[in-house]
């Protein structure tokens, strides 16, 4: 491996270790400086507003891309110039459904095994169908298929020759809940087993399920962690409020708005989130409002969605 | 709860895998190919429908030529010879003109392609045996047409003096022909034309099908798949053009049938040779449209450049207009078209009988073009999406 060993826990244990990868397209940086790594057996998730430079990171992984500077390893080989073995050992499922529509679900399947030189690749194609229960569409044109049953052949055909690496770009976008609990659950089954998977998606429930999440942002890698690292690194204060009376939420939600030391103010239900980065000035807004009877105040922790708005309009306020 | 990987890892296969990998992108090719209608009926009817136009309008028996013929006598000679013009089909008598002047006008104005002029005293002539002169003149603008008219004249006039007993039987053409070839003294031969419609049809047809195979993957997304799997450009590349060595192999053996049960053409030498330089011929074309596809945006980008393409090699390959009449710098640019090779190919084997080694410098010359146009392809060809 002629990757320079650049982590301290050793190459076996990463799956993806980047650092500083830059890339531009036409002069406008879409990914800026990023460095990430990737413990083998996790579910990395991946989140960021649209156009953040998610999708071109993972192209950079897979050997889609060229970033212009930095380097990096994925499954220990360098992503500059070993993509070709990277390539045989991952598995990636495009945004856009990228298969064969002409073909049908089985022929699809077919030709990945025989790119992968998978020994029997019609027997394989037709585990994979029993497996993903795709039985009696098998002979289906791919272009035929709904929405869901075609992110179902994506995931069967970039997990056929069992790689040692997914690369998920927003696979559950617009599948129905219980197809994406269902999916959810088998990630976790194959991290189990050892399979890192990285995953970008815009839902916080499913950034929840991960083991460790990237926020980007501008092409900027604002957060990374666990998820109570990420909120715990926030350093935003937020309290509850609530009120019988919805017109006197509504009222209160302009004017804290507008409140010096308040930085956000989201609605839940018949209660505001109301979050500052200044402890202090957070307490001394709140404090004004306090003495009103019909306010019920209490201190609450950030959601990761408090902490996900206000990275987005600090780095909004930084980079725009 | 669906499973998405199976218990146990299937098991790969060691090594490259170079040919099988091909062979993955050739099957998914065939089926692709057989699901487009528009293309499976493009590969039948295109050259049926070319050979065909082509063939009947170049037909060697031309019928019923519009002719004018100017009589400076009227006796029962002269009616007779214009009896067996008519019955010989050739040509039609339309007008009668009684000048030459207005004879020339109609040839000019193109209402005749042909004009015959009988001079006064012409019996007499014949008969003292003078040998007179009859003046044809012929828009020669279409030779072929021209040519054999002008033979099929001489055997009807004479038939007709025999009929008539003008000159005694044992006299062989008592007259002269003098012809007059307008606007294109040069004829050629018609024979030129099905073999050189082999070389234009399969440099047409095998264009287009490879021209978009690369653009239209872009397109339709499926490129990014393609790229992110474990697959080389040459190893898409010849899973792409192997389908079509077959495509246009079928196209070339249904021509040359045409050509030979239809319209007489002999294939005076060997056909495995033929064969051969065809595939050549074909896979070179192949790569030609495949470059294209590597360069060009998109798929109406890579229709133009092969429409560009083509132009060219139907003017300067020698198909329509002789080699050799062509200033020396068009010959150059012909010489760089794997078409012009090709028609001296099929023409030399076909109609003389040539074999290979007479034909070397064209083979090789088609060897280079393919590589070279290969090379392009796979350096082109972007093994990225940056």
């Amino acid at each position: 491996m002629s990757a320079p060993a650049v982590s301290q826990s050793g190459a076996e244990d990463i799956a993806i270790d980047v650092r500083h990868l830059t890339k531009t397209f036409d002069g406008r940086a879409v990914v800026r400086d990023l460095s990430m790594q990737v413990k083998r057996g996790t579910i990395y998730g991946f989140l960021g507003p649209n156009g953040s430079g998610k999708t071109t990171t993972i192209r950079m992984l897979c050997g889609l891309l060229t970033p212009d500077s930095g380097t990096g390893t994925c499954l220990g080989y360098d992503i500059l110039t070993e993509t070709e073995k990277i390539k045989s050992q991952i598995g990636y499922m495009t945004q856009r459904f990228s298969l064969y529509q002409d073909l049908s679900v089985r022929e699809n399947l077919e030709f990945v095994g025989r790119i992968y030189g998978i020994e029997k690749p019609a027997a394989a194609a037709r585990a994979a169908i029993e497996r993903l229960g795709l039985s009696g569409r098998e002979d289906q044109l791919a272009g035929e298929l709904s929405g869901g049953w075609k992110q179902r052949l994506a995931l069967g055909a970039c997990t056929l020759p069992s790689p040692q690496l997914l690369l998920l770009d927003e696979p559950t976008a617009g599948v129905d809940p219980k197809a994406r609990r269902d999916f959810w659950n088998e990630i976790h089954a194959l991290a189990a087993d050892g399979l890192t998977v990285l995953v970008s998606t815009h839902y916080m429930d499913e950034a929840e399920r991960c083991h460790e999440i990237a926020y980007i942002a501008y092409g900027e890698l604002l957060a990374r962690g666990t998820v109570a690292e990420v909120i715990a690194a926030s350093h935003l204060t937020t309290y509850t409020v609530s009120s019988n009376d919805s017109s006197v939420l509504a009222r209160l939600t302009d004017e804290l708005s507008s409140a010096p030391g308040i930085d956000m103010v989201a609605p839940f239900g018949a209660s505001l989130h109301v979050s500052g980065r200044d402890k202090d000035a957070l307490e001394a807004a709140v404090a004004l409002y306090r003495g009103r009877k019909e306010l019920d105040w209490k201190p609450s922790e950030a959601s990761l969605e408090d902490v996900f708005i206000d990275l987005m309009s600090k780095a909004k306020d930084n980079f725009q | 709860m669906t499973k998405l990987i199976p218990d146990e890892a299937p098991r790969r296969r060691e090594g490259r895998g170079f040919w099988r990998k091909v062979w993955a992108v050739l099957i998914k090719e065939f089926i692709q190919l057989k699901r487009d209608r528009v293309s499976f009926a493009m590969i039948i009817m295109i050259p049926l429908l070319q050979l065909l136009l082509f063939g009947y309008a170049i037909n060697t028996t031309p019928r019923n030529l519009p002719t004018a013929v100017l009589l400076q006598e009227n006796n029962d000679l002269t009616r007779a010879i214009l009896a067996a013009l008519q019955n010989t089909r050739y040509f039609k008598v339309t007008e009668l003109p009684k000048t030459e002047a207005a004879m020339d006008r109609l040839l000019a104005s193109g209402k005749v392609l042909f004009a015959v002029e009988i001079p006064a005293n012409f019996e007499r002539a014949v008969r003292r045996g003078d040998k007179p002169a009859m003046l044809v003149a012929a828009d020669a603008t279409d030779p072929v047409a021209a040519g054999s008219a002008i033979s099929a004249l001489g055997m009807a006039v004479q038939t007709a003096l025999k009929h008539e007993r003008a000159v005694p039987d044992s006299v062989q053409m008592p007259f002269e022909i003098r012809t007059h070839a307008r606007y294109n003294p040069a004829g050629k031969t018609e024979l030129n034309i099905v073999p050189g419609l082999v070389g234009t049809i399969l440099t047409m047809t095998m264009l287009v099908f490879t021209a978009l195979s690369v653009t239209r993957e872009i397109e339709r997304g499926t490129m990014e798949t393609l790229l992110s799997m474990p697959i080389t450009p040459v190893e898409i590349m010849l899973g792409k053009i192997i389908p079509y060595v077959f495509v246009g192999f079928i196209q070339a053996t249904m021509i040359v049938l045409l050509g030979v049960f239809v319209f007489g053409v002999p294939i005076l030498g060997s056909i495995w040779s033929l064969a051969l330089l065809s595939t050549l011929f074909i896979a070179s074309n192949l790569a030609t449209g495949y470059s294209f596809s590597t360069v060009a945006q998109n798929q109406l980008q890579a229709m133009q450049m092969t429409l560009m393409y083509f132009l060219p090699n139907i003017l300067l390959s020698g198909f329509m207009f002789p080699f050799a009449g062509m200033p020396v710098w068009a010959q150059w640019i012909g010489e760089a078209m794997p078409l012009t090779h090709y028609l001296r190919i099929v023409r030399a084997i076909m109609l003389k009988g040539s074999s290979i080694s007479e034909l070397q410098y064209d083979a090789l010359a088609l060897v280079v073009l393919t590589l070279v146009t290969m090379t392009i392809a796979v350096t082109r060809f972007r093994r990225t999406l940056d």
